[in-house]
């Protein structure tokens, strides 16, 4: 299943809470569901045992891991050792700041009971691994096309069962 | 906990399937269970209840419901619980669903499945019917999912499809349609060969996003098929870059107020790319790199980020002093920030750099030691990368003790691996601060890497053993020293030691204990089955451990004890031991067969080894006689196995192979090419019989076996040869560091006494890489004396070389040379070269001019990695002279670090020599250059002598910095290939009547540039040389009519050229 990975592209993306409780996955390379457990669980462990005041990247297998936190989440990106960590650390800030506007001031729990919406603007902003739309207002605009749509929707098929 | 989720678990499949069997029934309100599951598994975390939630709702679902359920299947998975059933109805769900469905279904797939999951062909017809939707944010999903997930082989059905998309009139579908179309290229990049030009078209797209977009695949693309394909597009993407830069683009893809910084990081690094090694394509992006290191002011991430991807781009493609000097100070901003993050970015940026010049490392050396006690693990560790860059012949120890303490520390294992491997190659490369450490060095390597390291460093490590180096003492020292640390770490605790190691200890100690003169081989007989006594001992090592034993029992008492233990492992059920083991026992019972397979060390190379595997002919005759199968080797195999198509009936059709992997077992083990397997193999001493009697078929059985035996061996010797010009060709640092670096460093503040030593420690050395063998020559003599020679940078009026001759004959204020000193001259002088130089080749010793009391002279000594001017300042007058100060200064061709390389060998007053400057540098390109085709520039220095003073320069020819470089025509038309930068002339051969004109020229080339001819074949030649850094240029020549056609060819682009010059000159004034 697992195949080389194409350079200069994510590999994944995890957010989990300050307890370790993993809140998103999205991967961006074929892994087999036991080699992404394991993954998660070491790089909760290793990023947990973290130092505030600590660099926020890791080297971590081949890989180099840049995670921020953001209140009580932590989100986790694994990159190429070649690839620019800046960037990727910007990258995790513009989904914050997507997450946020999307919200209205994102908290977790908006995340936990609304994570498939989390995800919706995460494939949204980023495809394949690559940055894809980089303008905020573009990609919340085609969240909320979406969700227009399916509000319409029921609302339509409310009125249809009245 | 678990218990919730298992039991929503087991209520989930109930679910779907009374959905399915009575579908669009009663209408639940669908009120949001994923919210109550959320909840209740969160207070059960909290309160440890094990009752419950995620009762099964009565009744069956409706797709409404069926995403309520999706998404708790989806969150269930996250926990790490397998819902493996709901992938079926997450396809479902996508392919019924109405839009709002349809989107879970697909969230749902893209998270559960995986490129080759067989589901995924249920997939296929519903993208297909949603990509042929009108509703546009159907078609959006199917392009999102097809840019994640989507089957290989199911590519051709949607193609067509996509690339419509590229001419849709939403920006938004051609953007995800350009995604789509680069993952199809990803996993897939045959197919999407025919649609290059629609490529093109997006890059020229008016959405910016479209057009970023596009960069992906173009970024791809250039990095995986030849840069050249796409130079043609390096003005497009520069005039992109500047109009991004230029703050065109719209303000919504500005970011904290930086211009689009995706789009730009994603162009720069492009760039970098095709203007690598290109100089006329890196020209047209100076201008706008210039203007990103400008515009980069604001103090935010986003605009280091593309600084530093700005710096990488700018130290990538062909240089420009100016943009370099403007990079390197931004450096400065990075690693002399406060913020960590940055700090990291820094050293990795000076990481990459050093690499073309190790002068910037000297610039932040402090920060560097700083960031070396760092308390974050990955700040050390990306610090010893950059240390590890600038290694060199002086610092090594001090940088591999780092290297090491960190290693000591570190528990990963990767890291470990990645390290030991780097400090190997250190020690293998700079193997001679002296042999005590680098035997100390390997012992820390073996012990800390221990059995996770890449196999080859211990391989490596014997056979640089095996095979010494230069001196024959020098080898016998080293291995002696080798045994002596290995005896000493046995009588200790061996328990905790890798078995790599103990195989490398019983490996040195079966092979060399008999250079230490009063061992018993029965003592380390004795100390190596006491090894064996451990259970923890891999078979491996045991074998490892007997092969040695057998070495060693020469002596009867040797040989009694070391039977006594192998056996114990003849009946053993590991065949390879076993072999070990009897062979231990023939091998002590028959001494005769004993010297002929196992001789001394130093006999070794008498050895013959009978590749051809001739002894077994008859055998093989025998055997063929008898009706067997001719032998095939395996790939012949293998082919004819995969043309038949049809089942293969043989019953012992593969019991070859597996035999022969047996065999090769024991090769594995021993690392030297005459190990003891092949050198059992071997013991035949008949030549190979030129077998005329049987069979025919015989013939190709025997060649096919010669080849089998004698490949293997033919490219050991070839990598050994291999390896020699790597370290010639390893890349030499460039220039030597200027001297104003060097006051900048002596003017640091001395705040830290240890700080400073343990700087100068590791960055000593850096300035002078081109000349390493200064610390031979100098080091010892290094005295207080360097204070007094200050550098002087161009206050001094420029000689040039012609009129040396006119000074020293005594024109102006200089006084004609005394004869006393001309008798001198011949006769004391050259004595007074140090140790290290005599013997050398050199010129004579030259007097270059003399004033009243002082009189200097020069002679070149040519040493194998650089030239040595040694200088000899003589006192000519009677009186003593109390006080000298000597001014050096070289503008032009920066003779690195002047102040090092100046040693007082012999500091007599009254005497006749005062002083002897030596010198040492090794020319580079820059001054071959400069010497042959630009202005004529020297190596001057400036003697003042109280009232007196005498200047002088000197610039040394051409010829001084070549050096014959050795090569095989095999490997001359290797490297040949791989040169990029030729030049090719015709010269005029003046003289027709010569016989033979092509040999006469050769040899004038030779004579008069140092060069090594490789080859004559007919009217051809082939010569090869370097320069002293270790630059390969390689000639061709062919003669015709009176005419030289010269062809040359070298990695460096002004070696050829400047070569050119010098073959020209020399073929002109033979």
């Amino acid at each position: 299943i697992i195949c080389c990975p194409p350079p200069l592209q994510m590999q994944f993306m995890l957010l989990f809470s300050r307890q370790g409780k993993l809140r998103l996955q999205k991967w961006y390379v074929p892994l087999s569901d036991k080699e992404k457990k394991k993954i998660t669980r070491e790089l909760v462990q290793t990023v947990l045992a973290r130092k505030p005041k600590m660099c926020s990247f890791l080297e971590w297998r081949d890989l180099k891991i840049v995670y921020k936190r953001y209140a009580s989440l932590y989100f986790c990106c694994a990159i190429e050792d070649q690839d620019n960590e800046l960037i990727t650390l910007e990258i995790i800030h513009r989904y914050v700041e997507l997450l946020d506007k999307y919200f209205g001031s994102v908290c977790e729990l908006d995340i936990i009971f609304n994570f498939e919406k989390a995800y919706f603007i995460l494939d949204e902003f980023l495809l394949g691994g690559e940055a894809q739309e980089t303008s905020k207002k573009n990609v919340l605009k085609a969240i909320e096309q979406a969700d227009l749509l399916q509000e319409v929707r029921l609302g339509g098929g409310d009125l249809h069962g009245i | 906990m678990s218990d919730v989720v298992e039991k929503t678990l087991t209520a989930l499949p109930g679910l779907l399937l009374s959905l399915d069997s009575q579908p669009g029934a009663a209408k639940l309100c669908a009120t949001s269970r994923l919210g109550s599951l959320v909840r209740s598994i969160t207070e059960l975390t909290s309160k440890n209840v094990g009752e419950e939630m995620a009762e099964p709702p009565a009744g069956p679902r409706s797709p409404k419901q069926m995403k309520e359920i999706m998404v708790r299947a989806i969150y269930c998975e996250m926990l790490g619980y397998e819902a493996s059933f709901s992938y079926i109805h997450a396809i479902k769900l996508a392919q019924q669903g109405s839009v709002l469905e349809k989107r879970v279904g697909y969230l749902a797939v893209s998270l559960f499945l995986h490129e080759s999951h067989d589901l995924l062909l249920l997939l296929v017809n519903t993208v297909l019917k949603d990509l042929q939707s009108t509703n546009l944010i159907e078609v959006c999903m199917a392009l999102t999912v097809v840019s994640q997930i989507f089957p290989k082989d199911m590519i051709p059905a949607v193609l067509p499809l996509v690339e419509d998309k590229l001419t849709h009139s939403k920006e938004i579908i051609r953007r995800k349609a350009v995604l789509a179309l680069y993952k199809f290229y990803l996993i897939a990049p045959n197919q999407v060969q025919h649609i290059h030009d629609k490529f093109r078209k997006a890059l020229c797209d008016k959405d910016p996003g479209v057009m970023t977009a596009s960069l992906h695949i173009y970024l791809k693309l250039i990095k995986v098929c030849l840069a050249s394909n796409y130079k043609d597009l390096t003005d497009s993407f520069v005039t992109i870059l500047k109009q991004v830069v230029g703050g065109k683009l719209p303000v919504d893809f500005n970011y904290h107020s930086v211009p689009a910084p995706w789009l730009q990081m994603q162009l720069l690094r492009i760039l970098a790319l095709l203007g690598k090694e290109d100089q006329r394509t890196s020209e047209m992006m100076y201008e706008v790199l210039d203007e990103s290191l400008r515009r980069a002011e604001i103090n935010h991430n986003i605009t280091y980020a593309i600084l530093y991807e700005c710096l990488k781009t700018i130290y990538t493609i062909h240089p420009k002093s100016e943009l370099l000097e403007k990079a390197a100070k931004c450096i400065g901003k990075f690693v002399l920030s406060p913020k960590i993050n940055l700090k990291y970015l820094g050293l990795k940026a000076l990481t990459y750099v050093v690499q073309q010049d190790p002068n910037l490392a000297l610039q932040h050396q402090m920060t560097i030691i700083e960031c070396l006690d760092h308390s974050d693990p990955i700040i050390k560790r990306e610090t010893l990368e950059l240390l590890y860059r600038i290694t060199n012949g002086q610092n090594v120890s001090v940088i591999v003790e780092k290297m090491l303490d960190f290693l000591r520390l570190s528990k990963d294992e990767y890291t470990t691996i990645d390290l030991v491997g780097k400090v190997a190659e250190l020690a293998e490369k700079y193997p001679f601060p002296c042999s005590v450490w680098f035997i100390q060095t390997m012992n820390a390597i073996f012990s800390i890497g221990g059995d996770v390291m890449q196999p080859d460093i211990p391989n490596n490590f014997l056979r640089l053993l095996a095979e010494g180096f230069d001196s024959d003492e020098e080898d016998r020292q080293l291995r002696l020293l080798a045994v002596d640390s290995y005896l000493s770490l046995l009588e200790c605790d061996t328990s905790g030691l890798p078995q790599r190691f103990l195989q490398v200890i019983s490996w040195v100690l079966g092979e060399f204990s008999f250079l230490k003169e009063g061992l018993e081989p029965a003592d380390v007989v004795e100390r190596l089955g006491k090894l064996l006594d451990d259970d923890a001992i891999t078979t491996e090592t045991r074998c490892w451990v007997l092969a040695a034993m057998s070495k060693l029992c020469g002596s009867s008492d040797a040989l009694c004890k070391a039977e006594k233990v192998a056996h114990k492992y003849t009946s053993c059920l590991d065949t390879a031991l076993r072999q070990q083991a009897v062979e231990l026992e023939l091998l002590g019972r028959d001494v005769d067969l004993r010297t002929r397979v196992l001789p001394q060390h130093g006999a070794r190379n008498q050895l013959e080894v009978d590749s051809s595997l001739s002894f077994l002919d008859g055998f093989v005759s025998d055997a063929l006689a008898r009706g067997a199968a001719p032998y095939k080797p395996p790939h012949q195999r293998q082919e004819e196995l995969s043309q038949e198509k049809i089942l293969n009936f043989e019953p012992y059709g593969l019991s070859l192979p597996v035999s022969l992997s047996a065999c090769s077992l024991t090769d594995r083990q021993s690392p030297t090419a005459l190990s003891l397997s092949s050198s059992l193999s071997g013991n035949s001493a008949d030549p190979p019989l030129k077998a005329g009697s049987n069979l025919l078929k015989l013939e190709g059985v025997k060649r096919v076996w010669g080849k089998q035996g004698y490949l293997p061996e033919k490219q050991a010797t070839e990598e050994a040869l291999a390896q020699e010009p790597s370290s010639i060709f390893a890349p030499s640092h460039q220039q030597a560091c200027s001297e104003s670096q060097q006051t900048t460093f002596s003017t640091i503040v001395e705040q830290d006494q240890e700080k400073r030593q343990l700087a100068s420690s590791l960055f000593v050395g850096l300035g002078s890489q081109n000349a390493p063998c200064l610390v031979r020559t100098v080091a010892q003599n290094l005295s207080d004396s360097t204070s007094e020679a200050v550098p002087a940078v161009g206050n001094t009026e420029v000689v040039e070389a012609s009129e040396v001759s006119s000074l020293s004959g005594g024109s102006g204020p200089l006084a004609q040379p005394s004869s006393q000193v001309e008798r001198g001259l011949e006769s004391d002088l050259p004595s007074r070269l140090p140790a290290t130089l005599v013997g050398l080749l050199r010129s004579d010793v030259e007097e270059l001019c003399s004033g009243e009391s002082l009189s200097l002279s020069a002679c070149k000594v040519f040493d194998a990695d650089a030239l040595v001017l040694a200088i000899f300042l003589s006192n000519i007058s009677d009186s003593s002279i109390q006080e000298v100060s000597c001014l050096i200064s070289s503008e032009q061709l920066k003779v690195p670090e002047m102040c090092s390389t100046f040693s007082v060998l012999s500091f007599y007053l009254n005497e006749f020599v005062l002083f002897s400057l030596f010198v040492c540098f090794s020319l580079c390109l820059n001054h071959l250059y400069s010497e042959g085709v630009a202005q004529c520039q020297g190596w001057e220095e400036h003697l003042n002598l109280g009232e007196a003073s005498l200047y002088h320069s000197v610039s040394p020819p051409a010829s001084c910095s070549c050096r014959p470089l050795p090569l095989t025509t095999e490997e001359y038309g290797k490297m040949w290939l791989s040169f990029s930068h030729d030049v090719k002339q015709n010269l005029m051969l003046l003289k027709h009547e010569e016989e033979d004109q092509l040999e006469a020229a050769l040899t004038a080339l030779k004579e008069k540039l140092c060069l090594h001819i490789v080859d004559v074949i007919g009217a051809e030649g082939i010569m090869a040389c370097q320069l002293v850094s270790g630059r390969p240029c390689l000639l061709h020549c062919h003669t015709h009519g009176g005419m030289l056609a010269i062809w040359l060819r070298s990695p460096i682009a002004d070696l050829p050229d400047c070569l050119l010059y010098h073959c020209q000159k020399a073929i002109q004034e033979r």
